[in-house]
């Protein structure tokens, strides 16, 4: 049985990367071609011809106005999958159409509903605001991962991995050694995890950006709505600076982590990444320090959780796992995309 | 999130035990998380087969 969670809505590609050059991005197992109309919609179809399978994001396969050509046989596809034109005849099969998706651009993302379109009116597409609002500057990207999606779900829910595998950039002995707390909200199926900690190392990635040299109190709370939004919502600022009763907190500095997870196969997976924050709005310095840390940090992940997946692959079903307190919040999360199946 | 339906896990500091509180207002301590989610996922049967865990304190819903 297949492990995807269908009838969800997955983010399938930043809208930069979308324009008026066919794209190709598998989600959930199923290929999708993306493409920019004229007017400047997202459209998202399958990505292959109904007559031959060839995929039409494959050269000569091209864009004519709001139409695509198949660049095999001229089978050619409007922006809803309607075939409008069949090589050599005027009849055009009833059964020429391609499977299309509904889409969505939110927050810099190009959402995909995977599953009945049926439903996908009535599915949330969380929100991660932060990525394209005024009074926050966001770094992006995206890594492929040859793992599958339970790894990175367990991976991010866990943070205390920063302190092993991100020393010396994310990772302190205190984010290992602080004890969290998990809440689920059973009604929104969100995942909380929040990890405070009043006195801590300032790790490198914070310290550069912030300019802060000394300790800090630093709080992570994770906001996880599966199957695809995590947000890491960070807070960072000087031992024992805390906010205000009124909830004002001008002195803190705020980094908005954002991942969206993607399955691509049953083993593989897209690992989008973004950092906003709000300080040094306009710093090119910062966020290019920021953009090319947290590349590093994700590459951290991927080289590991590709080693994990290698050998989990190799091992018979129902191997043996030992779960500590730290993994609180990834059985919760666990839970949570199980009842979603 | 107050008023919604909503599962708390604390890692009790100083401590390596879990305390674990339902959304109807019930509490335990555990020694490990599988345990903990475990007797959450009870509800609402977590007085007949907890309360002779050493540890099992009641509360009444709020």
């Amino acid at each position: 049985m297949s492990e995807f969670v269908r009838n969800q809505w997955y983010v399938a590609a930043y809208g930069r990367e979308i324009g008026r050059e066919l794209f190709s991005r598998t989600v959930c197992g199923e290929s999708i071609l993306f493409w920019r109309t004229e007017a400047g919609a997202v459209a998202a179809m399958s990505d292959r011809c109904v007559h031959r399978r060839f995929p039409l994001s494959q050269a000569p396969s091209h864009l004519a106005g709001d139409t695509v050509v198949c660049g095999y046989h001229g089978f050619t596809y409007d922006q809803g999958g309607a075939c409008v034109a069949v090589p050599g005849q005027t009849r055009i099969p009833r059964t020429a159409r391609l499977t299309s998706y509904p889409v969505t651009e939110l927050d810099g993302f190009v959402w995909v509903f995977i599953g009945d379109r049926a439903n996908a009116g009535s599915t949330r597409v969380p929100r991660a605001p932060w990525l394209d609002m005024p009074g926050w500057t966001a770094v992006s990207g995206m890594e492929p991962l040859a793992a599958r999606y339970s790894l990175l779900v367990d991976n991010l829910l866990d943070l205390s991995h920063e302190t092993y595998l991100h020393g010396g950039y994310i990772g302190t002995p205190e984010v290992a050694e602080t004890p969290i707390v998990t809440r689920v909200d059973e009604e929104a199926g969100i995942v909380h995890v929040s990890r405070r900690m009043a006195d801590a190392a300032c790790p490198p990635f914070y310290a550069k950006s912030t300019g802060i040299t000394g300790r800090i109190t630093r709080w992570q709370d994770i906001e996880f709505t599966p199957p695809c939004l995590y947000l890491l919502h960070s807070r960072i600022a000087p031992v024992g600076v805390l906010p205000g009763a009124d909830g004002a907190d001008p002195d803190a500095f705020h980094v908005e982590v954002v991942y969206a997870l993607t399955p691509e196969t049953e083993h593989s997976t897209h690992d989008f990444w973004a950092v906003a924050r709000d300080f040094a709005l306009d710093d090119q310095g910062v966020s290019g320090f920021l953009e090319e840390n947290n590349r590093t940090v994700v590459l951290q992940d991927v080289a590991a959780l590709n080693v994990l997946e290698r050998v989990i692959a190799a091992e018979p079903d129902g191997y043996q796992e030992l779960s500590i307190n730290i993994d609180t919040g990834g059985l919760a999360a666990r839970r949570l995309i199980a009842k979603l199946r | 999130m107050t008023g919604r339906k909503v599962l708390q896990v604390d890692w009790v500091p100083g401590s390596d035990q879990l305390r674990g509180r339902c959304h109807c207002g019930a509490e335990s301590v555990a020694d490990d998380p599988v345990a903990m989610w475990k007797w959450l996922l009870d509800h609402p049967n977590h007085w007949p087969d907890h309360q002779n865990h050493p540890s099992f304190v009641r509360r009444e819903a709020p």
